[in-house]
C-alpha cells in the first residue's frame, strides 16, 4: 500500500508579464528557493524533482536537462511531465505518486513558463492535429469561445453573467501579491473591452505571464516533522480523453464531470458544495467559472450563473472560488495548474494571508488544458484514512 | 478496410513550425556579454563554498544554491579539453560550411569548459591540451558569436 | 515495496520511414500487441502513461495525439516527456502508490518526420550555445573524443561495437538495420563528426513500444511468464557539457548503484546476466557499460575485444541489435526494456537483465531498470 503524502512547502515568483532580468532557469530558481525556505529545507534534502512546462513556449528541448542549474537537478533524479495546460496539475499529481510510491521521501515539484519569450497563440496552434485541425480550428481562444457559445445557447445566459466571474477573480487578485493583474474591474469594463472571439471579451480571459511555482511534497513519516500543519493530499483524478476538436461535448466539459465524480466518490464526498470550503479552479476564461462548477457537481446544471451572482463564490461567501485571483489574473501556463495546487495547500495550511478563507478543512484544486482536459486534486487538513 | 488502401500512395503533408522567440538573457548573461564586447574578458562567477569557478556564469551556485556569487573576469585564453570536426553539412550548422571545428575550451582560472568553434587551425594540430585564445568579432552584436572562434595561441 | 511485474510487451517493427503510419496507428499497434502478449483486455488496464516529446513530434501537447490510441479514454492518464524508461518509472510509481493495479506505458517517435539535427540543436542553451550550431552528433562527438582520450579506446573498438550490434540485429524481426559488417566497413564509412563514422551512429527511425506493468495480485490474469521489477532509479548530471566529466557518466553510475541496491545486487559485473543499453553511438555502449558497473572505467574495450559482450558471451550486450540497428528516440529505452523481457522469458532461469534509457545531449540523465525472471 502507498504512503500518505502531504505538501510541506510552496513557493512562487512575483508573476509578471515580462521578466527580462532573469533567464528561464533563473526564474525557476526563484520559486525553488522560495519553496525550500517555506519548508525550511535545503536543496540537499530533496530526493527527486518533477518539472514541466510547454516546450514550444520557450523553444527549449529537454527542459528537465537544461534547467538543472535552477532546479537543483544536478546529481538528482529529475523527470519531466507535460500535458499542455494541465501540466502544472499533472506535475502535482506526479509528485504525489512519486512520494506515495515510497521510493522518495521529499519531492520538489516545479512548473514554470516564460510566455513573454514567444508567440503564445502560434505555439498553442501546433497542439492541434496537423492534418485535421491545425489549419481550420486552433489556438486556445477558439475552443473556449465555442464552449461558451454552446452553453449560452442552451441556457440563455449572457456575456454579462460571465463578466461577473471576471469581476470576482480580479477583485480577489488584489489580495494576492504574486498575481499579475491586481486592479479591480467592473462588469461594464468587461463588456466594454474588445471582443476577441464571440462571446469572449478581452477581460474575460487570462493574460500572458512569466512565472514559476514550486511545491514540496513529503511522505507521511517526515511531513509533520517538516511542517506542523501540512496539506494532505486525499486523492487525484483526471481525464484527458479528447483527441480531435470535434470529439468535445461543448458546453458540458465531460472531463471535469467524470474526474470530479471519481475523486469525490473515492473520498466519500456526497455534497461537495457543503463539504469543501474553497476551490482553486483553473479557469482560463470567465464562462468556465459558470459551466465547470456545474460539471464538478457544486451546483445543478444550468444553475451556475445564479450561484455566481448570489456572491456564494466571493470571499466571505459560502464557497469562495479562486481567492488567489485565479487564472484570469495570472497565467504562466506550465505553472498555472501547480499554482492552483499551491494556493489550495496554503489555504489548508493557514498560510494564505490576506486571501485566507477561514476554517478550511478541505480544498479542491484543478487543472485545465489539452483539448478540454481536467485534472483534479482533493486537499485536506486531516490525515487521509 | 485494409484492402481498400492497396495502391494508394500515402500523402505526406509538408509543414514547418515557425515561432519567433525572444530569449531574455537576464542580468547575469547580459553582464557576461557586455564584458565580452566592451572589455574582451569572460566574466565567470565563483562559489567559494563549493570552491568552483563557473563559465558560463551562474546567477546562483548550481550545486549549493548560494547567491551573490563573486564575479571573476578571465582572460580570453585557455586550453582545448575535447574537440570534433563536423564534416557533413548538418542542418544545425546553418550557413557555416563544413568542416566546422567544435571544441570545449577551459579558460585559465575556470573550473568548467565552454563550447565554441576553433579557427585558423590545422587539423593535425587538433588535440586536447591545445592552447587557444579568443578571436573577437569586429562589430559585437551581443551574443556568444561576439567571439568568432578560438585560434591556437602560439 | 509491492512486487510488480512486466506482464506484456508490444513492439512495432522499427523502420527508417513508416510513411503509412501516423503516431496513432503505430501506438495502437504496439498497444494491441502488448495486450495480446499479456492476454489482457483494455478493460484490465487501470491507468495509462504515454511518453512523447513535443519537439520530435512537431506538436505542442504531443501526448494529445496518442491518448485514444493508448486506450486512455475514460481512464486516469499522464504523459512523461523524455525516454520511455522514465515513462515506465512513473507508471511503476502509480502502482506502488496504491492507486492502480496495472499501468499501460507507451512511447513513440517518428524521426523521419523531422530534422534530427535541428531538433537536437534545440537542446542546447539558447543564450550561450545554440548559435554555435552543435547538435546531438557533434555534441556526442565531443564526448566520444574525451572518452577515447581518457581510456585508450580506439576507432577499431568503436567499429567492433557496430559490427556486433548490426550482426545481432539479424536475429531481431523488429530491427531496422540488420547487417553483416566488418570493422573495415565501419572505418571506411563517411566521417560525419570526428571520431564518429556514419556506422558509429544510430539511424533515423520510426517506432513505438508498449509495456504493461502489473502489481503482484493482478499478475495471474496474464498469460505470459512474468518478468519482475527488481530495482530502478534515475539521475541527472550537470547540463553544460563543459561542467561534466565526459569520460565517465556520474549520473548513470549513481542511478545504477541505487537500482542495484534495490535489487540486492552487490557485484553487477558478476550478477548481471545481460544488458540492453542506450547505444545511440558505438562509443556510448562502452562508456555506459562502465557507468553501469559492468566493468571498471576504461575496461569495456578489453572485454568487448575478448567477446564478453557477444550474443553468446559472458554478458550479452544489445543482443537485440541495439539502437545502432534502429533508434526511435523516446521509445528507445522502452524497446530496451521489452527486449530484456523477451530475453528473460526465453533464457535460462535465474537471470538478471539491465535496461537503460537516457535524456539530454550526450546522456545527461539516465534511467536504469533491473529486471529478473523471479519475484
Amino acid at each position: 500500500m502507498g504512503k500518505r503524502v502531504a505538501i510541506v512547502g510552496t513557493g512562487q515568483t512575483m508573476h509578471k508579464s515580462h521578466r527580462p532580468d532573469v533567464s528561464g532557469q533563473e526564474l525557476i530558481n526563484e520559486a525553488v528557493t522560495a519553496a525550500l525556505a517555506d519548508a525550511e529545507l535545503s536543496i540537499r534534502d530533496i530526493d527527486a524533482i518533477v518539472i514541466g512546462n510547454m516546450d514550444h513556449f520557450e523553444g527549449i528541448n529537454y527542459v528537465d536537462c537544461w534547467s538543472v542549474d535552477g532546479s537543483g537537478g544536478t546529481g538528482r533524479p529529475i523527470i519531466k511531465l507535460t500535458t499542455g495546460g494541465t501540466t502544472g496539475s499533472t506535475l502535482a499529481i506526479g509528485g504525489y505518486h512519486l512520494v506515495a510510491s515510497g521510493m522518495f521521501d521529499k519531492v520538489l515539484i516545479i512548473g514554470w513558463e516564460k510566455n513573454s519569450e514567444s508567440d503564445t497563440t502560434g505555439a498553442i496552434t501546433t497542439a492541434f492535429d496537423p492534418i485535421w485541425d491545425r489549419l481550420v480550428f486552433a489556438g486556445a481562444i477558439a475552443g473556449l469561445a465555442a464552449e461558451g457559445m454552446a452553453y449560452m445557447t442552451e441556457f440563455g445566459i449572457t456575456d454579462r453573467d460571465a463578466a461577473r466571474v471576471s469581476v470576482r477573480d480580479r477583485r480577489h487578485a488584489v489580495n494576492n501579491p504574486h498575481a499579475q493583474l491586481r486592479k479591480e474591474i467592473t462588469v461594464e469594463d468587461v463588456l466594454a473591452s474588445p471582443m476577441l472571439s464571440d462571446p469572449i471579451h478581452l477581460l474575460d480571459v487570462c493574460p500572458r505571464t512569466d512565472g514559476a511555482c514550486a511545491v514540496i511534497m513529503a511522505s507521511e513519516h517526515v511531513a509533520e516533522k517538516i511542517c506542523p500543519v501540512p496539506d494532505w493530499i486525499w486523492g487525484t483524478a483526471n481525464r484527458h480523453t479528447y483527441t480531435y476538436v470535434g470529439d468535445v461535448n461543448l458546453g458540458e466539459i465531460d472531463s471535469m464531470k467524470y474526474a470530479a465524480a471519481e475523486l469525490f466518490a473515492k473520498n466519500g464526498i456526497k455534497e461537495p458544495r457543503k463539504e469543501i470550503q474553497v476551490i482553486e479552479l483553473y479557469q482560463p476564461y470567465s464562462f468556465a467559472g459558470i459551466i465547470w462548477i456545474e460539471a464538478m457537481g457544486i451546483v445543478p446544471r444550468g444553475k451556475g450563473s445564479e450561484y455566481i451572482w448570489s456572491g456564494a463564490t466571493d470571499m466571505g461567501g459560502e464557497l469562495p472560488i479562486n481567492p488567489s485571483g485565479g487564472v484570469i489574473a495570472c497565467n504562466p501556463i506550465g505553472a498555472t495548474g501547480l499554482i492552483r495546487c499551491a494556493e489550495a495547500a496554503m489555504q489548508v495550511m493557514g498560510k494564505a494571508d490576506k486571501r485566507q478563507v477561514p476554517d478550511v478543512t478541505r480544498a479542491v484544486s484543478t487543472g485545465f488544458g489539452g483539448c478540454f482536459w481536467t485534472d483534479i486534486i482533493l486537499h485536506g487538513k486531516n490525515k487521509p484514512n | 478496410m485494409d484492402q481498400d488502401f492497396a495502391g494508394i500512395e500515402p500523402l505526406v503533408y509538408e509543414s514547418r513550425i515557425g515561432i519567433p522567440y525572444n530569449w531574455w538573457a537576464g542580468d547575469t548573461a547580459t553582464k557576461f556579454f557586455t564584458g565580452l564586447s566592451s572589455e574582451r574578458v569572460f566574466y565567470a562567477t565563483r562559489c567559494d563554498a563549493c570552491n568552483k569557478t563557473f563559465l558560463p556564469p551562474r546567477k546562483t551556485c548550481p550545486l549549493c544554491f548560494a547567491k551573490n556569487l563573486a564575479w571573476k573576469p578571465l582572460a580570453p585564453k585557455g586550453a582545448v579539453t575535447t574537440f570534433t570536426v563536423a564534416r557533413r553539412k548538418l542542418a544545425a550548422l546553418g550557413d557555416a560550411e563544413p568542416p566546422v571545428f567544435f571544441a570545449l575550451i577551459k579558460l585559465d582560472g575556470a573550473d568548467t569548459a565552454i563550447a565554441h568553434r576553433l579557427g585558423n587551425v590545422a587539423e593535425k594540430d587538433l588535440a586536447a591540451g591545445l592552447r587557444v585564445r579568443a578571436v573577437f568579432a569586429p562589430e559585437p552584436k551581443g551574443g556568444i558569436l561576439d567571439v568568432l572562434y578560438f585560434e591556437p595561441d602560439k | 515495496m509491492d512486487r510488480v511485474a512486466v506482464v506484456g510487451i508490444g513492439m512495432v517493427e522499427i523502420e527508417g520511414n513508416k510513411v503509412r503510419d501516423t503516431f496513432e496507428t503505430m501506438v495502437f499497434s504496439a498497444v494491441t500487441r502488448a495486450l495480446a502478449d499479456a492476454g489482457l483486455e483494455i478493460g484490465d488496464i487501470d491507468n495509462v502513461i504515454t511518453t512523447s516529446n513535443d519537439f520530435w513530434d512537431g506538436r505542442t501537447i504531443s501526448c494529445m495525439a496518442v491518448g485514444d490510441a493508448s486506450g486512455a479514454r475514460d481512464k486516469n492518464v499522464s504523459c512523461v516527456e523524455g525516454d520511455g524508461t522514465f515513462g515506465a518509472f512513473y507508471g511503476l510509481a502509480r502502482i506502488l502508490s496504491g492507486s492502480y493495479g496495472t499501468t499501460l506505458v507507451t512511447a513513440h517517435s517518428k524521426g523521419s518526420q523531422s530534422v534530427s539535427s535541428l531538433i537536437t540543436n534545440a537542446a542546447f542553451d539558447p543564450i550561450y550555445e545554440r548559435t554555435l550550431g552543435l547538435d546531438m552528433i557533434t555534441g556526442s562527438a565531443l564526448q566520444a573524443r574525451a572518452y577515447m582520450d581518457a581510456t585508450g579506446t580506439t576507432s577499431e573498438h568503436l567499429a567492433m561495437v557496430s559490427v556486433k550490434n548490426h550482426g545481432n540485429a539479424k536475429g531481431n524481426p523488429y530491427a531496422q538495420l540488420p547487417m553483416d559488417l566488418t570493422v573495415a566497413d565501419v572505418l571506411s564509412s563517411e566521417m560525419i563528426a570526428d571520431p564518429l563514422h556514419k556506422l558509429d551512429c544510430s539511424p533515423v527511425s520510426d517506432g513505438a513500444c508498449a509495456i504493461i506493468l502489473a502489481r503482484e495480485d493482478r499478475v495471474p490474469k496474464a498469460k505470459t511468464k512474468s518478468v519482475w521489477v527488481k530495482g530502478v532509479s534515475f539521475a541527472s548530471d550537470a547540463y553544460f557539457l563543459g561542467d561534466r566529466d565526459l569520460t565517465f557518466s556520474r549520473s548513470l553510475a549513481q542511478a545504477a548503484k541505487k537500482a542495484y541496491a534495490m535489487a540486492g545486487i552487490g557485484d553487477p559485473a558478476r550478477q548481471v546476466g545481460l544488458v540492453e543499453c542506450y547505444d545511440a553511438f558505438s562509443y556510448q555502449e562502452l562508456m555506459w557499460l562502465e557507468g553501469l558497473g559492468i566493468c571498471e572505467k576504461g575496461r569495456a574495450k578489453d572485454l568487448l575485444s575478448a567477446g564478453a559482450f557477444d550474443k553468446n558471451g559472458r554478458i550479452p550486450v544489445n543482443a537485440s541489435g541495439g539502437l545502432l540497428s534502429g533508434h526511435p528516440v523516446i521509445a528507445a529505452g522502452l524497446y530496451r526494456m521489452a527486449e530484456c523481457v523477451k530475453s528473460l522469458r526465453n533464457g535460462s532461469s535465474g537471470k538478471t537483465a539491465v535496461a537503460q534509457g537516457l535524456n539530454g545531449v550526450a546522456g545527461q540523465s539516465h534511467c536504469v531498470w533491473v529486471l529478473g525472471d523471479k519475484p
